[in-house]
């Protein structure tokens, strides 16, 4: 019998975190969707009318977690989604390099801005 | 040696040659590029004001009473109408729901008139 060799193979297609990202993608838009349908029908059904009302809805604990875990999502499903818009059309390196620094710069920057209008005062 | 032929190129820009399919995706890049900038920062400004004080609160009120801004609101509404139903397209075409030609061409037809329906019942909720 001939001995079986095996050879480590490098993977030809790349370092797979696309895979991660593309998943990523899904689970932040579930969470977004299900966000959108609950506080689309709170909204809908009692539309807040004051400062007072709406002051009321995001000093509960709950809608400041469930909106902060949409911005969460929001931000990261935004980041894959600009990230892939410029790989497809921006094919200088410096140029969608700088683009792509100043989106994640734009989305962390509103990652604590969103933090700080809902915790902040 | 055999000279390299030119590849063919086939740029078919025109988006009305686009089958429905074609069409929600650009519409589904467009529309999310657009939530992502201006709209996203826009709207992230109004709830700081809006949140922030009494007098932050009837600013963005008056603001948003415009005319010319309800109808911007409007737009940003279909927009997020839009990418929410194509979203919801494309995650029930990954677990291969209506993938095949003809239910996945009727999908992305109902995806257009649900975002507008949606729009405008919003629309009506909101005026």
């Amino acid at each position: 019998m001939a001995p079986v060799v095996t050879r480590y193979m490098k993977s030809p297609v790349g370092a797979h975190y696309g895979l991660g990202d593309w998943l990523l993608q899904r689970l932040t838009a579930i969470v977004m969707l299900a966000y959108t349908l609950a506080f689309g029908a709170c909204v809908l059904m009692h539309a807040p009318s004051s400062y007072a009302d709406w002051k009321t809805i995001f000093a509960g604990g709950f809608v400041r977690v469930g909106t902060m875990l949409f911005f969460i999502s929001l931000l990261y499903h935004a980041w894959i989604g600009m990230r892939d818009i410029l790989m497809d059309y921006v094919h200088a390196t410096g140029l969608r390099l700088a683009l792509e620094m100043a989106v994640a710069l734009a989305l962390l920057f509103y990652l604590v801005w969103s933090a700080s209008i809902l915790w902040g005062r | 040696m055999n000279a390299q032929k030119p590849r063919p190129k086939y740029y078919d820009l025109n988006l009305a040659h686009l089958p429905a399919a074609g069409l929600l995706s650009i519409f589904h890049r467009v529309s999310g590029a657009l939530l992502f900038f201006p709209i996203l920062p826009g709207l992230l400004y109004m709830l700081h004001l809006g949140l922030g004080s009494d007098e932050g609160y009837a600013r963005v009120a008056a603001f948003a009473a415009h005319p010319v801004v309800k109808l911007a609101f409007l737009g940003i509404v279909w927009l997020y109408a839009h990418h929410f139903f194509a979203g919801i397209r494309y995650l029930l075409l990954d677990v291969h729901v209506g993938i095949a030609k003809a239910p996945s061409r009727s999908s992305a037809i109902a995806v257009f008139v649900l975002g507008v329906v949606a729009t405008l019942l919003i629309g009506w909720r909101l005026w």
